[in-house]
Formats: structure tokens, sequence, C-alpha cells
């Protein structure tokens, strides 16, 4: 089996820098980044990237904005947001010949979109760690939760699961924490349908992951909703014939009420769509709740409301893009 | 006739004005807004936009105030109904009261302190634009009936319609006025539900978010159905009117929303969220809506 010894990291933003700048100091490993901006790629070669907070490491690496200036690669990690993949496989149409392609987006289907530009092998993954970005040449290491990976389901023989362990232990010989399955989607779609409810109902209600989301005392309180939303999530799976690893309903109570990852504090985390919504940026939603209503439309699994919330959440996206149709 | 106007916001307002122009309707008004009061006593109350008058009427703030009243009508937001009918209940002793307030629930909460009860839907609408002084910025129809449940008689309706009519607020007197609410209750549901959700104008609501709207008002549509209420008109259409006259206009409860401010959604989908429970005609999506502007208001408090 091919080992890996150069590896392009796609997307350096929090993520992204958080992998480069773990795998890039392994012995036997050549780093390089594609970058979006020339600026970035500079600062890059110049000053090569440094990690703080949970590691503290530095690494040099080859970056550039054109792919054909990083050489062939064995491995390419992905790590664009899922609203930027579409951009960057435009990019990488017709290069790496020889690569893998290791996802980590939110939610599900951005396969689907690597696969329209070539014909790579593609690793499916999930991540749960976080990073600050402070600058282009520096990201802070904040959460060093693990990183899951395994086949996509659609081509569940590319490229192989023992690549795929190779994968997941060059990971964590980095430093990072990543688990391999030979059969990702419990664990997918049991985070899928978590993120989908207090997400979409986070970025319609301006509401954090707050204690509310798990509150079903009074006939008025928010959980009602949640925890429907959530019951449709896991009938759209095992219609799929997916069995979830954990329910979506425990999920969110234990967050709310241990306080998730934080704990301690008082809990009330941003999700990443309401940050978006906050930020007037597009989110995430096609890829999160409109997967599972597209899942449910497959199956005939009747899904009102995801679909309710997906249009919901691309309605208050129009509400400020509306005002700028030169946007479009 | 003596007719007392609850709450003097914006509606309460074009119907106090109106009917001041009458010789022989003496109006009161009560409100709690002591500045808006002031003003309306000493320079008298003004509209402005589609109708241009400054009509004479008697204003306050204390309900002790207030003489006995012959017929009453309700133009407070449904979040006020019983602290405000617990202070007028006296003026009404052996009058009807008519609610043109948004929303189901308020005629129940109003029979619990008066005699007699009349159902109303109204359609114009304006804004205050200071003390004293109300925008009329369309021109709507109003429709009332007695109240099932504690109704004033057929006549009180009539009457109170005709003296409406004569000031210039055209209104009609039905025998049902259900029919006529709960086409304007599932018209709301969908307008101002979508809308303080989405934070969408409610032509570019029906643009972006049809869909949902129509499964909202779906709901409601199949509860006024098993009530054994003929709708007035299909909302769906209404729904459609609402874009070609009013592409622009942002539905009271987005307004409530984007001014942080309590809204009426108890009385629009969480109302018919819970009629349609009682019935046994579950509406998901409008009990789902419910919670989530109860959540916008909860994250005010954040």
């Amino acid at each position: 089996m091919k080992e890996i010894k150069r590896v392009c990291v796609v997307g350096a933003g929090a993520i992204g820098s958080l992998l480069v700048g773990h795998i890039g100091v392994l012995p036997g490993i050549t780093m390089t980044v594609l970058t979006r901006r020339e600026s970035h790629a500079k600062d890059l070669n110049e000053q090569g990237l440094k990690v703080s907070g949970k590691s503290n490491l530095h690494t040099n690496v080859i970056a550039s904005t054109k792919p054909e200036d990083l050489g062939d690669v064995d491995l390419v990690i992905l790590a664009t947001k899922t609203t930027a993949v579409d951009a960057s496989m435009q990019r990488l149409e017709g290069h790496f010949p020889n690569t893998t392609i290791m996802m980590i987006q939110n939610g599900l289907g951005c396969e689907n979109v690597v696969r329209r530009y070539g014909s790579w092998p593609i690793i499916a993954g999930l991540t749960f760690m976080s990073g600050v970005r402070q600058s282009d040449v520096h990201v802070e290491y904040e959460l060093d939760t693990p990183t899951w990976i395994g086949p996509w389901d659609k081509e569940a023989h590319s490229p192989g699961y023992s690549f795929i362990k190779q994968v997941e232990a060059l990971i964590n010989k980095s430093g990072l924490i990543s688990k391999a399955y030979e059969d990702l989607r419990p664990v997918q779609w049991s985070k899928l349908i978590f993120n989908s409810a207090v997400n979409a109902i986070g970025a319609v209600t301006d509401l954090p992951h707050v204690p509310c989301f798990a509150d079903t005392n009074e006939l008025t309180d928010l959980g009602h909703l949640v925890k429907n939303m959530m019951a449709e999530g896991v009938a759209i799976a095992k219609a799929q014939g997916i069995e979830l690893s954990s329910d979506p309903w425990e999920m969110n109570c234990k967050a709310v009420t241990q306080g998730g990852s934080h704990g301690g504090e008082e809990y009330a985390h941003i999700t990443s769509m309401l940050n978006d919504v906050r930020h007037k940026s597009y989110t995430e939603v096609d890829w999160i709740t409109g997967s599972i209503v597209r899942a449910a439309l497959e199956v005939g699994v009747p899904a009102p409301y995801h679909e309710t919330l997906y249009r919901l959440v691309k309605g208050v996206e129009k509400s400020w893009s509306q005002k700028q149709p030169a946007d479009h | 006739m003596k007719v007392c106007i609850i709450g003097c916001g914006a509606i309460g307002s074009l119907f106090a004005a109106h009917l001041g122009k009458l010789d022989d309707v003496e109006v009161w008004a009560y409100d709690p807004y002591q500045a808006h009061v002031d003003a309306i006593n000493e320079n008298g109350l003004r509209l402005t936009g589609e109708t241009d008058l400054v009509s004479k009427i008697n204003a306050r703030s204390n309900a002790q105030d207030i003489p006995p009243c012959d017929f009453g009508i309700i133009a407070a937001k449904t979040l006020h109904t019983r602290s405000a009918m617990e202070a007028v209940a006296h003026i009404f002793k052996d009058g009807a009261v008519c609610s043109v307030q948004n929303g189901v629930g308020s005629e129940e909460i109003i029979a619990e302190y008066v005699p007699r009860v009349i159902q109303g839907t109204t359609f114009p609408a304006g804004h205050i634009t200071g003390p004293g002084v109300c925008n009329h910025d369309t021109i709507g129809v109003t429709t009332i009936g007695p109240f099932a449940a504690k109704p004033a008689s057929q006549e009180e309706s009539d009457r109170l319609a005709q003296a409406l009519t004569r000031s210039g607020m055209e209104t009609t007197s039905l025998a049902d006025p259900r029919g006529s609410m709960w086409t304007k209750v599932i018209f709301n549901c969908a307008s101002n539900g979508v809308g303080s959700l989405t934070r969408l104008p409610h032509g570019i609501a029906c643009d972006q978010v049809r869909s949902v709207m129509s499964a909202v008002a779906q709901e409601g549509i199949a509860v006024a159905e098993a009530l054994g209420i003929t709708l007035e008109k299909n909302p769906e259409d209404m729904i459609d009117y609402g874009r070609e006259v009013a592409y622009r206009h942002k539905p009271s409860m987005l307004q409530d929303v984007e001014a942080q401010r309590p809204t009426e959604v108890d009385s629009l989908n969480g109302g018919l969220a819970d009629i349609g429970d009682e019935i046994g005609i579950p509406c998901p999506l409008n009990r789902a809506i419910a919670l989530m502007i109860k959540g916008i208001e909860h994250s005010w408090t954040l």
C-alpha cells in the first residue's frame, strides 16, 4: 500500500491550519497548503505556521494559490466550509491525479460535489475539534476533540479501509485525535440530526444552544420542537437503514445540562449557523438540514419539520441578501 | 350612544376619531399612555394619511373616570386583554364589548368580564406618529357579529355597525362573524408567523417561502373546517392578494420582533395550535412557529 508522504490541505481556516500545523511537523511528511489568497501563501512560505494553545508547534510548509506549484500529493484534506467546496474543487479539477481526498465538512453530501470534479478516492469525515485563527500564520488549538473518518457510504470500496486506517494513524501520530470507522454513518447521522435541529432552530430564533432547547415541562417550551424534529430525523435515518450510535435528543440534553465540553462555564454555545446568521453570511443549511430533507425524499418519509426549518433558514438568508440585488 | 374605546393605539384611534365625528355618539377612550391621553384631551385626536381630521373625544388613563357605556371596542394588543378588561369591566355592567383584536381567544376573556360580547375582525391599518396623532395607513373593512358563547343581540351588533359605517369606518354586521375572523387569523398565522421568523416582508416571504406559508395556512383551514366554520375567503388567495398590494409590508409581529416587543403569537399561531389540540386536529407547524417566536422573545433576555 502507498505510504503517505506528501499532504495538501485545501483551505487554511482554523480547522485546516490545525491539520497543517500538526501533521506538518511529522518526520517524513511534506506539507503543502492550497490557499485562496496570494498574500496568505506568501506569508506561509516565509514564516511557516505556528500552533499555540493545546499544542505548541511550528512547521514549515509549501503554500500556493495554484495546485500545480505543489507537486503530486498522496492525500488532500479538504478543510473549507461547505459553502466553499465547489469553488475549491473547480481549482483542483485535473490536478493531483494520484491523491485521495479526505473531507471534514459539516453535514452531508459534499462528497457529491467533489465527485463532479474528478474520480479521486474519497474519505468521508467529520470533526469536533476547534481552534481560533489568530492570523494567516498562527492558529490557537482550543478543543482537542476527535476527527472521525470512514468510507463514503456511496462508494464504500474506495479508497479501501486499510488506507483510511493509515490516515487515522497519521492524524493520531501528529497529536490530533482521530478514529476510523468501517461504517461512518451511525456517528455521522447522530451528529447530523443533532446539528440540524440545534443549528436551524438557533439560526431562526437567534438563540445560542441554551438550556431551553431541552425544556419540555410547559407546552410552550422550545424543547418540544427540538425533540419532535430530532425524532423526525431519527425516523429518516432508520428508513435509510442507519442505526445511530447515540440518541440526538440525549446528546442535546447532555450538552445543555453538563455544559458540553466547556464544563463549569454557563453553557451557551453559539452554533456555526447562528454565527453565520449574525454575520449575515450564507449558512451551511443546505448540507445540514437540507441533506436530511433530501435523504427523506429518497426513502419517501415525510419531513415537515426539517423542510420547514430548512426553508425558514433560507428565508432568513434572503432577509439580508434581498437587499443587495447586485450580489447575484 | 356612549362608546368606549379600550386601548387607543393605532387601531383604537382610527375607531375613536371616526366615531367622534358623529353628533349622536359620545366617545370615550381608555389608554394607559398618559402623554397620548393628555394630548387627545388638549388638542383632540388627530388622524393623518388616508383620513385627515381632528376629533374631540374624552380620553382617560384611569378607567374609574369613565362613565357607563353602551358599547366597548377593544383594540388593545392581545397580551393586554385581561388587564384591560379588569380595569374597564365596571363601564359595561349593561354594555356590549366588541373585539377588533388580532387572533383567537380574546372574546373568551372579554366574556368573563361583561354581559354581552361582539366578535369583530378589522382590516384598516395605522400607526401612532406621536401623542394624540395617528396616521391612517390603509383603509379596510370591519366585520362584526354576536359572539356565540356570550352573545350581544343581533340588534346591538347592527346598531354598532351602522354607527361605525356612518362615521366612515365601513362595517358589516353578520349573524356569524367567525368566517371573517378565521380567514384573517389563518392569513395572519402564515404572514406574521413566517415573516417574523424569516424577517421578510410579506411579498418577499411569498417569493421565498410560499410553501411554508401554505403549509401553515392549510393547518388553520383544517381546524376551521372541523369547527364547521365557512371561511369568508380562501386564506391562500389573501396571501397572494397581499403580495400584490403590500409587497414590502412588514407584518405587525415582525415589527414587534424587530423592536424586541412581546408579540401576539399566543393569539395567532399558538392560539390556533391550542384550538387544534382541543379538537384533535394537530397543527405541528403552527406550534413549531409559536415555540420559535417564544424562543426569539427568550433570546432578548440572554
